[in-house]
């Protein structure tokens, strides 16, 4: 079974390991690197649970090989929190009560997340519309557009 | 789910790609976005020995209107094509088709040559490119080659391309003022396959008549269909609401589709009526406008 030495940058930290060519992005940073907060949802492309950004662009981890990620940049929901304080978009989530399972959170963040870098200012219809990719079966999405609403009216959100 | 075991191989040249090809040949496919043949591979419904990915391959992604033929790199992402002021600008059929491909995380990913090489009748840009009259540039370890749209869909997830060939660009003719495009689809939800959906392009002649027509429809058959007839019929004619009920009768009895849990065959061929008849009254407005 082939395996490949890859290097991925993660939160800006490089992470260098051997991995097989199957092995799939999301279980690379849950199992390889411990980094849980990236959950598996319907693993088959659907659900947007697992979206982590992939040099700047969310995308479903559990459709990208680790070895496509060798020499890339990820980011995923645990490099939201700066020094012990939430990011804007996690703060939404919590005082707009954004979740109830929680189970699509970290995806939905990173969603928003990357739609506030490149439009600080969106409208319900361009935060729907970004999040259309990430599925929340407790259908609390009045509450999560209301979470990125209240990211985007802080003063740096991101 | 995991695939079953492969090899990868990520080389940095077209003529490296091409040489992996041609030595694993049917063993081999190539990973474009990936985002149908890995979720292929994890539902292990298919596979192959080796994944030659051109994800690291420079030159595939760009889109430029060059000679009167717009080119489209065969490895650009939905989301470029999506954000591309020339697109966005000058081929609303594209722009209504893109906008509707799987959802925007997807479309981060997923290409423009992947979606067409990958040979679903369900994807959405075969029907848009059939209505555009495309071309596609396969390029073999003989050199390129030039496909005309309606010779590229041979069957059921099968295309012209020969297994050591990279679809690397698609052409399109360049819009001309006076023409306009429109891609109309019913999905239950987004990401989901069309339950049907209609791709049209026209060009208006001088006394408002339609001069040229492409229509093709996406889920309606084995392959992606053209609806020839209407085709036929509507050319020449003044777009009034009966020659466009006409011709979106004429378009959806070239559909096949299957029943399934999006619907019967009926309900799918009625959709398709609707939705030609939508789409030919959304590029015709396009193309008054401009």
């Amino acid at each position: 079974m082939a395996q490949h030495t890859i290097r991925v940058k993660v939160q800006g930290v490089e992470h260098e390991a051997q991995v097989e060519s199957r092995l799939l992005l999301v279980h690379f940073l849950r199992e390889k690197l411990g980094l849980t907060g990236t959950h598996i949802g319907c693993d088959t492309t659907h659900c947007g649970a697992c979206t982590v950004l992939l040099d700047g662009q969310p995308v479903k981890s559990c459709t990208v090989l680790a070895v496509q990620a060798d020499g890339r940049d990820v980011m995923t929901v645990e490099g939201l929190e700066q020094n012990g304080k939430l990011h804007p978009v996690q703060e939404g989530f919590w005082q707009e009560h954004g979740l109830q399972c929680g189970y699509c959170t970290p995806g939905m963040m990173m969603t928003s997340y990357a739609l506030l870098k490149s439009n600080p200012h969106p409208d319900e219809g361009e935060i729907r519309q970004a999040i259309s990719g990430n599925l929340c079966r407790c259908t609390g999405y009045v509450n999560i557009v209301k979470a990125v609403q209240y990211a985007a009216r802080q003063e740096q959100p991101v | 789910m995991i695939p079953a075991a492969f090899d990868y191989h990520a080389p940095t040249t077209l003529q490296d790609a091409l040489a992996l090809l041609q030595q694993h040949r049917d063993d081999a496919k190539v990973l474009s976005g990936g985002q149908s043949l890995l979720p292929l591979m994890k539902l292990r419904l298919g596979g192959a020995g080796h994944l030659v990915d051109i994800g690291r391959i420079p030159g595939l992604e760009y889109i430029k209107e060059e000679g009167g033929v717009l080119r489209i790199g065969g490895r650009t992402r939905e989301s470029a094509l999506e954000r591309s002021d020339v697109i966005r600008q000058r081929y609303p059929l594209l722009v209504d088709t893109t906008a509707v491909i799987a959802d925007p995380l997807v479309r981060n990913l997923a290409t423009l040559g992947g979606n067409l090489a990958h040979g679903d009748p369900a994807n959405d840009h075969p029907a848009a490119m059939l209505a555009l009259r495309a071309e596609v540039v396969a390029t073999g370890p003989k050199g390129a080659r030039t496909i005309p749209i309606d010779k590229f869909f041979v069957g059921l997830f099968s295309t012209a391309l020969a297994p050591d060939e990279i679809l690397t660009e698609v052409r399109v003719p360049q819009a001309q003022p006076r023409s306009g495009g429109a891609y109309m689809k019913l999905e239950r939800k987004v990401g989901d396959f069309a339950t049907a959906a209609t791709a049209v392009q026209l060009a208006l002649g001088k006394g408002g008549e339609i001069a040229s027509v492409g229509i093709a429809l996406t889920n309606a058959g084995p392959t992606p269909v053209r609806a020839v007839e209407a085709e036929r019929y509507l050319t020449g004619k003044q777009p009034t609401d009966a020659t466009i009920a006409e011709a979106a009768r004429l378009a959806s009895s070239a559909a096949t589709p299957s029943a399934d849990r999006r619907g019967t065959v009926e309900y799918k061929r009625a959709m398709s009526r609707v939705l030609t008849s939508r789409a030919l009254t959304r590029a015709i407005t396009w193309a008054r406008e401009h």
